[in-house]
């Protein structure tokens, strides 16, 4: 699961008003190669919640990231491969992720979140 | 300009429609988003007499580079043209080419090129003898360059169509017309045996054939930059279409086995991927249509979502909330915290109507706009069979193509085209949380409504049933078999 996934998902259990943003348990990190593509991270940059995704880039062992952003970095190449690595190729493999409200631990095996409810939750 | 368009002779409903699509993404019609969007369609026309199933078009375009480049993105594209004559006899055909300007005919004749001359012919089979004949016939057209069959600089087409006479399942041709062009581009349909399921290696039951999945990647507009979605992934067999292209792909399904697991570390969606050497998805994750794990506040992401919804016929969907729902409120069902651990959620069917609903939810607020949602739906082929369908519709969506696959006497299924062009407003994501609670709140209705199973399954009419030795009852077959190619 990449960094990317983990600022698109909240955990939607039935009355859970702020399920945004998981906490992340990190059993084991793993760093993927992913084509850079300027074009794409320049229309995604606007769509991350950008607090989120610094406190989860460094629990996942990355404190590069500036803590505040706005689109005039977009210019910079440096931030660009910042930003590159950070949403697009740390990639959590083991762990969990948990509701922020209710600690509900949404497993995460093999790099693929299971994000499915439990009857009662729904 | 106009351009000759010829189509391989299958899955008719999609050809237009692909080479629409294409001429869109690579901007045909300009850069502008805006206001003149109505203009922004190609013009076609048929040759004389010709049915519109016919495999030759002629379509406007305005540069070779823009012929060339959908022409050589496409699936069912054989080839676009520089049509340099045409005529109802090899005399005709000859009066064309030599009152064809000669300033676009020299450039591509002169003694530093080389060439090749292709005959065919649509609808039967000329014998080599013939082919060279007819080459030789063309001798009045200035050819200065060496030919070359391998790897010509410039590839001439002489193509005929003539009444074949015999019942051969193709459209009806009033009258012969020979064609003389020179390529522009054509589909690379090499790509299908490279991507053919049959040497992939992690397959479910409903994986996309590749050449669908290619045209829907197609229709989907999936290019480098762009970020593309399947809420019913599987085995992967439509992403792999779109990271083909180029495209950002990311993928979702409620079965954690497929795409967890798989059939083992050599054989999973991933590795699919890696067979082709294409880029892995950005994301996989196990994840319910119905209940869709996105944080509130994220809208317009994706560029483009394709799918293929699961309608029930050779696999139903499923949702989460199995036996809750069918238990109904008055024992809910709890899990105890001591088995919360390792608990493995029941889920409930999902009915075809409550998906599509979830569908165009879902992709109404995540798709940015003028992006495009693409999927399957199935329609049954009734007796009195009409082409005019109701196809599910959305106040975001508008739709630009339905292509209809026919897969039984019983039913076909639509490939659907819609883009996005109205915003995801407060008013119609309320009206479809109380669509979605309706479905929730009637669950055993709404399973019951529309079940295709039964429509495809059940035995016809009981009559006819009864009257066994169906074949011999059975209308001869018509002439012209129209979409069943």
């Amino acid at each position: 699961m990449r960094l990317l996934t983990h600022n698109m998902l909240s955990s939607n259990i039935k009355g859970v008003a702020n399920g945004f943003p998981f906490r992340i348990d990190v059993e084991k990190v793993v760093e993927k190669k992913v084509d850079f593509n300027a074009g794409f991270l320049r229309n995604i940059f606007p769509k991350v919640e950008w607090k989120a995704f610094v406190d989860a880039a460094r629990t996942m062992g990355y404190p590069e990231l500036p803590e505040e952003a706005d689109s005039s970095l977009l210019d910079s190449d440096e931030f660009l491969t910042k930003f590159h690595h950070g949403l697009l190729e740390l990639h959590l493999e083991e762990g969990a992720l948990i509701c922020p409200e209710t600690g509900r631990r949404f497993p995460v095996n093999k790099g693929i979140p299971n994000m499915l409810l439990h009857e009662d939750e729904v | 300009m106009w351009y000759l368009c010829v189509f391989y002779h299958r899955l008719l409903d999609y050809r237009k429609a692909e080479v629409e699509s294409l001429a869109e993404l690579f901007r045909v019609f300009g850069d502008d988003d805006g206001d003149n969007k109505e203009s922004s369609s190609l013009k076609w026309r048929l040759p004389q007499h010709h049915h519109p199933d016919s495999p030759f078009h002629f379509v406007n375009l305005p540069s070779e580079d823009f012929a060339r480049n959908i022409a050589n993105r496409s699936i069912l594209v054989k080839g676009i043209y520089e049509l340099w004559g045409e005529g109802s006899s090899y005399e005709e055909l000859e009066e064309s080419i030599r009152c064809y300007p000669d300033e676009r005919k020299l450039p591509y004749l002169d003694s530093g090129s080389t060439f090749k001359i292709t005959v065919d012919c649509f609808g039967k089979v000329i014998s080599f003898q013939e082919q060279n004949d007819r080459i030789k016939g063309l001798a009045y057209i200035p050819f200065k360059g060496r030919a070359n069959l391998r790897n010509p600089d410039h590839n001439f087409w002489l193509m005929e169509t003539d009444d074949y006479g015999t019942n051969n399942g193709l459209p009806p041709v009033v009258q012969r017309r020979i064609f003389f062009g020179r390529e522009v581009g054509g589909a690379d349909r090499k790509l299908l045996p490279t991507y053919q399921l049959k040497s992939r290696t992690y397959l479910g039951p409903t994986a996309m054939d590749a050449e669908i999945a290619f045209l829907m990647a197609n229709q989907a507009l999936a290019t480098p930059g762009k970020l593309v979605y399947d809420p019913f992934v599987g085995t992967g067999s439509i992403l792999i279409a779109a990271a083909h292209f180029g495209a950002m792909t990311m993928g979702a399904d409620i079965d954690i086995r497929v795409v967890r697991d798989g059939r083992g570390p050599d054989c999973n969606v991933w590795s699919n991927f890696k067979q082709y050497g294409l880029p892995m998805p950005i994301a996989l994750l196990r994840a319910d249509n119905n209940l869709p794990p996105w944080r509130p506040g994220l809208k317009e992401i994706f560029d483009a979502i394709i799918c293929d919804p699961p309608y029930g016929v050779r696999a139903g969907g499923r949702k989460s909330g199995g036996r809750k729902l069918l238990k109904g409120t008055v024992d809910p069902y709890t899990v105890p915290d001591d088995k919360r651990t390792d608990h493995i959620p029941s889920t409930a069917a999902y009915s075809l109507v409550e998906c599509v609903h979830d569908l165009l939810d879902l992709a109404a607020r995540m798709i940015v706009m003028g992006g495009r949602l693409v999927f399957f739906y199935p329609v049954l082929r009734e007796d009195d069979y009409v082409e005019d369908h109701h196809y599910p519709e959305h106040p975001c969506f508008k739709l630009i193509a339905a292509s209809e696959q026919i897969l039984s006497s019983r039913y076909s299924r639509v490939l659907l085209t819609m883009v996005k062009i109205g915003p995801y407003t407060e008013e119609i994501a309320e009206a479809a949380q109380l669509k979605h609670i309706e479905f929730r709140e009637n669950h055993l209705k709404w399973l019951e409504d529309g079940n295709l199973h039964s429509a495809v399954f059940s035995p016809a009419d009981p009559q006819i049933a009864a009257a066994g030795d169906s074949s011999l009852s059975r209308e001869p077959k018509p002439k012209y078999r129209g979409k069943y190619v």
